[in-house]
Order: structure tokens, then sequence, then C-alpha cells
């Protein structure tokens, strides 16, 4: 078996020797990366590796427009190796695919969203509901990744791009210092352009010199269990209508110490219920993720939720978590990151949010990859057009907007003492024991007495305002 | 509910195991770490500590990266499992 490598800037065709020997590989023992027909060794427009909503929106994009694109994905199916720790949001995906809720494997169109404090034992939470079926294009779905993902990727090819699964991208091709395809299962594949969207641990990015540097203070770890339950008891459960779905977000006891929080999502027929903490504090703390989650599981509010449930997977992901400070440069010569792979994940203090912005991310890829083509060139400079695109969207501006909130969060009383005296005040508040009554004021300053001083709360409420 | 072990919770789930680990780690640069993260942040356990040596099992791995990025001691390997290999979520 040989390979070709075709160098876009020449025109020419050149052998390209195999990063693996075809008797390097076990004869049986697995699947096998599928061959390369032989169209393809002419060289491509164009490679998305990793078929997440990045890839997969990138990847359609290009195809709808008619450009030769292939994604490659290492799981044996799209979605395989991913993990849902949130709510998808729909309007970039309603741009991409109109009305996708008719057809996309959505589990729930969120209608009620609720914050949850924990202390040990009780819980203060603030609970919005509204019916969201009028307006499903700016909704919020729950989702499950290796459903979606396997229908994102089965769109790529209705739409006419090639999807290859099981094939793991490894290396990049170099020609002169700009990236002039990929390696994956031993095949040499030569592309115009790269996209990679090939997650948080990004093999690629890094190899280009792009990539993100991953530290424990920067990124997170969440562990999810998924909870089989019925139908019917989810809806009578979370008060939800047949198709309507609940997004419970935690805070507090649930990670004891270590900065980070809960999440429970109702699916059609299960429940998602994780935490996602940052790595060095857990790693202070000398705890571990699956212990909390544990815990959490056991917590007497939660314990109610999940009650008579099934566990049917356990699964875990990381998470980018550092804000714009943690953005690499996003082009170079013949390639362009996206998603994940770019740390293009908004921390708020409110939550994490990747979905939207790795299928924003992939779609800007893919609008750049277009006008780079009719200009015939993927130089570095061209394909900074990325970068505005982004700039003028909520990616970037989100990103810059909410540039101090990791800061923020590295505030231990966010984790502690905050959802702690809400719960104690709660308590107080709620108790009626013979005594005479204090206002709430007075209470919350008698609960506050050595926790918090008045001064430190002004001052945790002002930082609050530009990060929540 | 939660009294599942690892190995029970790990069963959970689908894998083609590969015959090869897809990661490796060093293991005289294990024996002298004193903080040795990996034991905490893995969040399926594949590390493990036995008569005072660390040892790795890629069975179960979940291919999140944590060990990667935790450890500082430059002893871990690290690279996904092989094309077709590894951690298949059904729900994900």
């Amino acid at each position: 078996m040989c390979c070709l490598l075709f160098i876009p800037q020449t025109n020419k065709i050149l052998f390209a020797t195999k990063a693996e020997p075809t008797s390097a590989r076990p004869a049986c023992s697995g699947p096998r990366p599928p061959l390369y027909s032989s169209a393809m060794s002419d060289g491509l427009e164009v490679v998305v590796v990793g078929a997440g909503p990045a890839g997969c929106a990138a990847a359609y994009t290009l195809a709808k427009a008619g450009i030769q694109v292939l994604l490659v994905e290492r799981s044996k199916f799209a979605g395989g190796k991913n993990v849902t720790g949130g709510v998808l949001y729909g309007s970039v995906l309603n741009e991409l695919i109109p009305e996708f809720w008719k057809e996309a494997p959505v589990e729930r169109r969120v209608q009620r969203h609720v914050i949850s404090m924990l202390s040990e034992k009780s819980s203060v939470s603030i609970d919005f509901n509204k019916d969201t079926s009028d307006h499903p294009e700016s909704a919020g779905y729950t989702v499950l990744r290796a459903k979606f993902d396997r229908w994102f990727a089965q769109k790529v090819e209705e739409a006419g791009g090639m999807v290859i699964t099981g094939s793991r991208a490894d290396d990049l091709i170099m020609d002169d210092g700009r990236v002039a395809g990929i390696v994956a299962g031993g095949d040499s594949i030569a592309a115009k352009v790269v996209i990679a969207a090939d997650g948080v641990n990004s093999l690629l990015a890094d190899k280009a010199g792009l990539g993100i540097s991953l530290a424990p203070e920067n990124v997170n770890q969440g562990v999810k269990e998924v909870i089989k339950l019925p139908r019917e008891t989810i809806e009578q459960r979370f008060n939800v209508t047949s198709d309507g779905g609940a997004a419970i977000h935690f805070l507090g006891f649930c990670t004891r110490g270590v900065h980070g929080g809960g999440f429970l999502y109702t699916n059609q027929e299960s429940l998602s219920l994780g935490i996602v903490v940052q790595l060095k504090t857990l790693l202070d703390n000398k705890l571990k993720s699956v212990e909390l989650l544990e815990s959490f599981k056991e917590h007497p509010t939660v314990r109610e939720w999940v009650k008579g449930g099934t566990p049917v997977e356990y699964s875990a992901h990381l998470v980018p978590a550092g804000g714009l400070r943690m953005v690499p440069q996003l082009y170079t010569d013949g390639m362009l990151v996206a998603g994940d792979a770019a740390a293009l994940v908004l921390s708020t203090g409110r939550a994490l949010e990747g979905l939207n912005f790795a299928l924003a991310s992939g779609l800007a890829a893919a609008e750049t990859v277009k006008m780079a083509r009719e200009k015939d060139d993927f130089s570095q400079q061209t394909l900074s057009h990325y970068v505005k695109l982004m700039s003028d969207s909520f990616v970037l501006q989100d990103l810059v907007r909410f540039f101090g909130a990791p800061q923020f969060l590295e505030n231990p009383r966010l984790y502690g003492v905050y959802p702690e005296l809400a719960c104690s005040l709660a308590g107080r508040v709620f108790e009626v024991d013979g005594n005479p009554k204090s206002t709430v004021w007075q209470l919350a300053r008698e609960e506050m007495k050595g926790k918090v001083s008045l001064w430190q709360l002004v001052r945790d409420a002002m930082a609050a305002r530009k990060t929540i | 509910m939660s009294d599942m072990t690892m190995e029970q919770r790990l069963a959970l789930n689908h894998y083609d195991v590969d015959t090869e680990a897809h990661i490796k780690i060093k293991p005289d640069v294990c024996q002298d770490c004193d903080l040795r993260p990996c034991l905490y942040v893995c969040p399926a356990e594949c590390f493990k500590l036995k008569e005072g040596k660390i040892s790795f099992s890629h069975e179960g791995c979940l291919e999140c990266g944590s060990c990667r990025i935790c450890c500082d001691q430059e002893a871990i390997e690290w690279a996904y499992p092989r094309a077709g290999f590894g951690i298949s979520y059904e729900y994900g």
C-alpha cells in the first residue's frame, strides 16, 4: 500500500511515507481503520478531525456548500467517546439546521431551570418554570451525546460530506511549515486545510503549536451517571410535560470544598447526574470525583430525585475552564482549531457553556474556509478571518466580557460559606421555636458571625456583578 | 444504590479492550513521586498502589486525560487508544 501526498500549493502529488507499516497492525485484534479510497489520495479540500459538535458543524456547513470535506472520528461511531454535561441552547444549531428539534435526537426541551444551594442536609433553590414550547429555537435541550453526535455526523453525510469513523488522526502532514493534511490509521490524507476539532486533549493542535496549555488550575473534570427511570416517573417527579425537561445545577456541599458544582438533567427515560470539579482543588483536598458523585447522590435533596433509578452508564470527561486567558492562537498556515480543542468554553459564575461555542466556532471555521477557498489561499493571513468572525459573534464577545470569571470562581466562599449560609439562614427563617422572632436581616447577621464579614460579602457581591 | 464498587461502575460501560495499553507509566519515576496525583484524579481508578508501587491498568480507562494533566513528573506516556478501541458510550 502506498499513499500519495498532494501538495496544494504546487499542485504536485508526492509519495509519502506511511506512519505505520501495515504489518505493524495485529491482524485480527479488533476493528481496523478503513482504507481510504483512491479519490482521496489526490488530496482533499478540507479534512475535519473530530465528529463532535464543532467538527460536525464545520463539516456540515462545508458539505452544504458543495465543498469536498472529510470528517474523521476516532470512535467506532460519532459520539461514542463524548459526554454531555450541559444544556444545548438552540440558536446556533437552528441557524445550521432550521427546526432541528423536529428531527434531532434531543432528549427534552428544558422548561424548568433550578439552581440549588446545598448544605450537608438541606438545600435552598431558585426554581424557574416556563413553558418553552412556543419558542423552541431559543430554548435549551438536554441531549445525550452518543445519540446526538451520531445524528449530526449522519447529517454531514446526507449533505454530501464523507465521514470516516474508527480512524484516529495521529499526526499532521507538514509541508514547508504549513499544515498539509493528516495522518490517520497509517494513511496520509492530504488536504488544503485541516480543521482540528478533536476535543480538549487535542493532540493535533499540540503538534501544530496551537495547543492549549492544560493545567490542573484551568481544567475541570466531569463525572456522570446516567440513571434509567420510567418516562412517567420523570414527568411526575420533575413536574414537566411529555417533551419538557428540567435542568438543575447544584452548588455547595456536593463538592465538599472543591471548586465546581453538580448537575441533574432529565432525559426522555433517564437522568444525567454528575459533578464538574476543578482538578487542582480536587487534588489539594485529596478527594476523588467519584466519591463526591456518590455522596452527592446520597444527599437528601438529590436522593429523592433519583430514587428508584438504575444506573446504566458511568462516564468522565474534561472541560477547559480557564476562559479567554486559555484560548490559544486559533489558526496557522493550513489549519484552524475549533471547539474544546481551542478551549472555547465560556466560564461564568452561572455555568460552563461549551456546546454552543463549539457549534459556533465550527460554523465560523467553515465560513473562513469558504472564503479562503474563493481566494485559493489557505495561509495564516487569510485564515485570520476566523478570529474576525468570532469577534463579531457571541463566541469571543462573551469570552471577553467574562474574562474575569475564572478568577472570580477561585473564591472558595462560593463553594462553602455561601451555600452553607443560604441554607442555615433559610433554616432559621422557616423555624418557629416559641422564642421571640428576629428579622431576616438580624438572622443573617447572626448566621454570618465567624463565617464571613459584611465587608467581605459586599466585596464578593461587587466582584460577582461582572462575572455572573 | 450508591454502593457500587468501581468495578461495578465500569462494568456498566461498553469497552473494546485492546491487548496493548495506550497509556504507559514509568514505574521508576512513580516510585519517587510523593504526591501521586494519579491515584486521586483518575475517575476510573486505573492507577493503583500495590505494595508501595504504582501500577496502571488500561482496561477501564475513560480516556479523559486527567492523568496526563496532573502528573508533574512526566511519568505518563499518554495516547488515545488505537482506532476502534477503548470506551464506547451508549448514552454519553
